[in-house]
């Protein structure tokens, strides 16, 4: 079973059903037993970094999902959910994240040129770096993915799998060892998004 | 490079498609499910649902067909028509909306704008703009196009987008149902107001109406249209083929 964290940030609809749809259990939950029980886990996340780090801590799932990952439990975050697992994110103020992944979130406007706008919104290709991810097996460097977000991973180093070009080259998705996360929305990236949930599911 | 997004508009009463749809292949043309599962094959890059139902039992059956065709389409949706408060955007959300589009609700409560985007975020609040040229001016109008609320259109935008509005949605009234072309003179006023993405409707009646449209606005970011696409005049895999063949980045 797939765990799909619910700790009150964000609709988890679109997510459980892209799951359904490729045939996988997935249950939206906030329990800890259920994480526990899991075989791998989903955190995701919309909104604000500070807000949804705060909520995250709230329910107390945070040291719940550390605990699971570091055990080795695959875990990807998406979206802002992949942003959590930074070490701290610099939106509005300075907010500390999971820390199971180097790197920073910082405004996207750092980096690239003033005429472009923000949010980086749309569909974007996917460049893959060096490093080969099992997550991409199932799709090809090029392939579009939907994108929405203002802030972006910086300084993940060695973790970036994948980037995407919006005037600099953006993370897109980060992988260190079982931790892994997706800047854009796999579940509105059509078949190529459910093929990462796919690969996802057979780690 | 971000590509140029081709969105089909579907009119939903009653909890059927309206505005004949026709299409070889496909059972029931009036399904929104089949139809958004079609387009959604054909590379539509995401999809807008307007209902139009004036009923409290049309409302119920469009959010239930909306959670029905989230569970098997895996790209953006927005919805449009009859969102007046935060409830109403609550209701389509928690249904597998990702966007939600607000016209005369917007124009009658002036807040509603702020409101949803402080409550979903700026990205979940479209606005779409009924817009006319009144003595050589741009006017909103509202109630579907038929009633000149006086207000200019470029001023309603930029205080909408000030208020959080996401994208905008521009409904060229001149051009709409002429074929002849996307407004591009009114698109351009727009493009130059705001910084948020721009969707162009209203007038396409060719695939070089959409290459025109890129060509000459590179800041348009999306063109969205409804019959041709439905009457399959306009065949979404050519139209993308074509854009590509200009240069013009699209997701194929």
């Amino acid at each position: 079973m797939i765990a799909i964290v619910d700790y009150g940030v964000g609709n988890l609809f679109s997510l459980a059903s892209s799951f359904a749809a490729i045939g996988a259990e997935a249950r939206v939950t906030s329990s800890e037993a259920d994480l526990k029980a899991a075989d791998k886990i989903i955190l995701p996340g919309v909104g604000a970094f500070g807000d949804a780090a705060e909520k995250l801590r709230a329910s107390g799932l945070d040291s719940v999902i550390k605990e699971e990952a570091t055990k080795g439990k695959p875990l990807m975050g998406i979206c802002l959910g992949m942003q959590l697992l930074l070490e701290k994110s610099f939106e509005y103020g300075e907010h500390a994240g999971l820390g199971l992944i180097a790197g920073e979130i910082r405004p996207i406007s750092d980096v690239i040129p003033a005429d472009l706008k923000i949010p980086h919104i749309g569909w974007n290709a996917l460049k893959f770096t060096k490093k080969a991810s099992p997550l991409f097996k199932y799709i090809n460097e090029g392939d579009h993915v939907y994108f929405v977000h203002s802030f972006y991973g910086a300084n993940c180093d060695d973790s970036v799998i994948a980037t995407s070009e919006y005037g600099a080259p953006l993370t897109a998705a980060v992988a260190c060892g079982n931790v892994m996360g997706c800047q854009f929305h796999p579940e509105k990236s059509g078949n190529v998004g459910l093929n990462i949930l796919r690969a996802f599911c057979e780690m | 490079m971000i590509t140029k997004r081709i969105i089909p508009c579907l009119d939903v009463k009653n909890g059927r498609v309206v505005k004949g749809v026709n299409f070889e292949g496909l059972g029931d043309v009036a399904s929104p499910v089949e139809l958004a599962k079609f387009y959604s094959d054909c590379g539509a890059d995401e999809l807008v649902f307007y209902d139009i139902t004036a009923s409290a039992e049309g409302r119920k059956l469009f959010t239930d067909i909306l959670c029905e065709l989230a569970k098997s389409v895996f790209i953006p949706l927005t919805v449009g028509g009859g969102i007046n408060t935060l409830d109403d955007f609550d209701r389509v959300l928690k249904c597998g909306a990702d966007k939600v589009s607000v016209n005369s609700g917007a124009i009658r409560n002036p807040s509603l704008v702020e409101e949803a985007a402080k409550r979903y975020g700026d990205q979940c609040v479209v606005l779409s703009a009924d817009i006319k040229r009144v003595d050589g001016v741009f006017r909103v109008f509202a109630k579907g196009g038929r009633e000149n609320t006086g207000m200019e259109a470029i001023e309603w935008i930029r205080r909408c987008v000030g208020n959080g509005a996401g994208e905008i949605v521009v409904n060229s009234i001149d051009t709409d149902g002429v074929k002849g072309g996307f407004d591009i003179e009114m698109l351009e006023a727009v493009c130059n107001a705001v910084s948020v993405p721009v969707i162009a409707s209203g007038g396409a009646g060719s695939i070089d109406h959409f290459t025109h449209l890129f060509k000459t606005l590179p800041k348009v970011d999306a063109g969205l249209a409804a019959s041709i696409f439905h009457f399959g005049e306009v065949k979404i895999a050519e139209l993308k083929n074509e854009l590509k063949k200009h240069g013009i980045p699209v997701r194929i």
